[in-house]
């Protein structure tokens, strides 16, 4: 189908000199109208930046896969990739390397549309799932099963999943009252939080030597060592629920001015609250089981991608590649930026994120929002 | 038989009852307002007319259906509302947010007609803030916001719109400016206004459709100059007052008793 017209409606004009400041310069949404009525609202600047934040996490990923011991250049790894490489490069690229670094790819994305969901509909930038107890909650779960039975790495992963999920359940209904609102979602939550880190706390205490080091490197969120078996689960859920959460995208934005107000455009308010936040603690908890609770990803990716999108209300799109990107950058800071000593990537987002952290309560109090 | 009708309905929120078996009739193509003291339940009526608030009996009726049965996007592009108090996104602008009103109309594969950038112009226009256009909406002043909602509430297009307490926050200037809107839209497009106001003078003034509740239950309806009377704005205000010409416009005027003589009357 061929675009018939490609007109430009400005939602802005150049404009003269002062009044640079109240007028929005830097977005225009083209809108594409084909043939058969159909018409698409784009805007330039988000598809932009969307594309290019794809375009620096292939750009990672194909670095990642070629840094290690056994050192690829990206051509080499390109070239590996097609499946034209040596039986060597082939055994470390596609047995070992790829499916950690799809794991990140999938973490970030997953990570990046599970915040955008929950600080738009807390209509506040400290709403997101690691603030809310979820990590906490796939934490506990995670540790439950270490600690008292024992079990191997698919035993944990599901408790990990089954301990974000019940968090998430309990946080929503404690919240519930004639529909869930911001601030109550976020002191629900940040007590969740507070409760579910006392009980971590004690199962560490509980556990003999080997568990609790288990447990520990669990928590610190860890890329190493994954495989397939953590690709095919996540890749599943992903391929589902973030496909499902884009296209409720536009709901979401109308949830922002009010519930009111979207109820009267027409929005089921609360039946697409409800199927976000589903989708995005499950986003949140296979991530979690897949890579440990990997913090401040969810509360930061939203934030940076609003920023380079300059777009209002939630671009999750721009999130999940956001997210994506972010996570990948941080693998490789983690692995080759302290010398020879290899770190989690969970130290490096950990580290990262409470400066932004940081820096987000400066700004939004002196916003005065907070 | 009108579009939009109440028909004995029972309103509550939880365990605590506003209204029981109230009735309600829109007169098509009129611009009625709801008036009543506070707590009457005259933003109850409207939520239940909205389809906001589901009655716990009773059924409100669009076109002759129960507004609750019938797909929310149909009837967003019926009926539409002006809540008392909506956010602007961060950073949004004027042509954004006022484009908003044409989601019931857009689908994944219709986001953006010539259609609806024609009538985000036009409504943008007939209430006068196509100037604003490119303006965040953070930055304007409260007048010029509720114009800004308003015309977001036109785009929607729709032959009903409700509006809940669309005067509150703003200096007597802008009241009058909102509510000469609201006639303006009533008269040229044709359209059926349904506003709860506060202030008894200006319902009076701009109602051709009054209705007064008290308690959840229908005083008196009627054109302004039939029932605006004492008697009645003491039976429902429970205030002693004389009506007067409003020497503009015809229309009844209010004016509360000296506190002297309602003392006086009290003894």
């Amino acid at each position: 189908m061929k675009a018939a017209q490609d007109t430009t409606e400005k939602a802005t004009q150049a404009t003269p000199k002062k009044a640079a400041r109240d007028r929005d310069t830097t977005r225009t949404v083209h809108a594409v109208r084909t043939a058969g009525g159909f018409s698409f609202r784009v805007d330039a600047r988000a598809f932009a930046v969307i594309a290019l934040l794809v375009a620096a996490a292939v750009f990672a990923a194909v670095v990642l896969i070629g840094s290690g011991d056994y050192a690829m250049s990206p051509g080499q790894v390109v070239t590996t990739l097609f499946g034209n490489g040596t039986f060597q490069q082939e055994f470390i690229v596609t047995e070992l390397r790829l499916p950690r670094v799809l794991v990140g790819l999938l973490v970030g994305a997953a990570l990046g549309v599970g915040g955008a969901v929950f600080q738009s509909v807390s209509r506040n930038p400290l709403g997101s799932p690691d603030v809310l107890g979820f990590g906490q909650g796939s934490a506990v779960g995670a540790l439950t099963v270490i600690v008292l039975f024992h079990g191997g790495p698919t035993e944990v992963a599901a408790g990990a999943v089954a301990g974000g999920l019940l968090t998430g359940v309990a946080v929503y209904l404690l919240a519930w009252k004639r529909g869930v609102h911001g601030y109550r979602l976020v002191l629900v939550g940040i007590g969740a939080a507070a409760m579910l880190t006392a009980v971590t706390h004690y199962l560490i205490t509980k556990a003999n030597l080997v568990d609790a080091t288990r447990a520990v490197v669990w928590m610190t969120g860890s890329l190493d060592g994954r495989d397939w078996a953590q690709v095919w689960p996540l890749l599943a859920v992903c391929c589902v629920l973030i496909p499902l959460a884009l296209g409720h995208g536009r709901d979401l934005r109308m949830i922002e001015m009010g519930d009111d107000a979207a109820h009267s455009l027409g929005v089921r308010v609360e039946r697409t609250r409800l199927t976000l936040l589903s989708s995005a603690v499950l986003l949140v908890a296979v991530a979690t089981a897949a890579a440990g609770p990997i913090v401040f990803v969810s509360l930061s990716a939203p934030q940076v991608a609003r920023r380079l999108t300059r777009a209002p209300g939630p671009n999750l799109a721009a999130a999940a590649a956001t997210g994506a990107a972010l996570l990948l950058v941080a693998d490789w800071t983690a692995m080759n930026a302290f010398g020879d000593r290899q770190l989690p990537v969970g130290v490096v987002t950990g580290v990262l994120g409470g400066c932004y952290l940081l820096w987000l309560l400066v700004s939004e109090r002196r916003a005065g929002r907070i | 038989m009108q579009r939009l009708t109440a028909d004995s309905v029972t309103l509550g929120y939880d365990q605590r009852i506003i209204a029981e078996n109230l009735s309600v009739e829109i007169p098509d193509n009129s611009f009625t307002v709801i008036v009543g003291p506070n707590a009457c339940g005259k933003s109850t009526l409207l939520r239940a007319l909205s389809r906001m608030l589901k009655p716990d009996s009773g059924d409100v009726l669009l076109d002759g259906q129960s507004i609750h049965r019938l797909p929310a996007k149909k009837v967003a592009r019926t009926l539409g509302l002006l809540p008392q108090s909506s956010i602007a996104p961060d950073g949004i602008t004027v042509a954004d947010l006022v484009s908003r009103g044409r989601y019931p109309h857009q689908g994944l594969l219709r986001q953006w007609s010539p259609e609806d950038e024609r009538i985000v112009k036009e409504s943008m226009e007939s209430t006068g803030v196509g100037e604003l256009a490119d303006r965040y909406v953070d930055e304007l002043s409260g007048g010029q916001r509720q114009r800004v909602w308003i015309a977001m509430a036109l785009a929607q297009q729709t032959p009903l719109l409700l509006l809940d307490e669309p005067t509150t926050y703003l200096d007597i200037q802008h009241q009058i400016d909102v509510l000469d809107l609201c006639a303006e839209l009533h008269e040229t497009q044709g359209r059926t206004l349904v506003a709860v106001l506060h202030d008894l003078n200006h319902a009076a003034r701009y109602a051709t459709h009054l209705i007064a509740l008290r308690d959840g239950a229908v005083i008196a309806e009627g054109a302004p100059g039939d029932i605006v009377t004492a008697q009645l704005v003491e039976e429902v205000f429970g205030m002693r007052c004389q009506v007067i010409d409003d020497p503009e416009t015809g229309t009844p005027l209010v004016v509360p008793a000296a506190r002297k003589r309602r003392v006086a009357a009290s003894v």
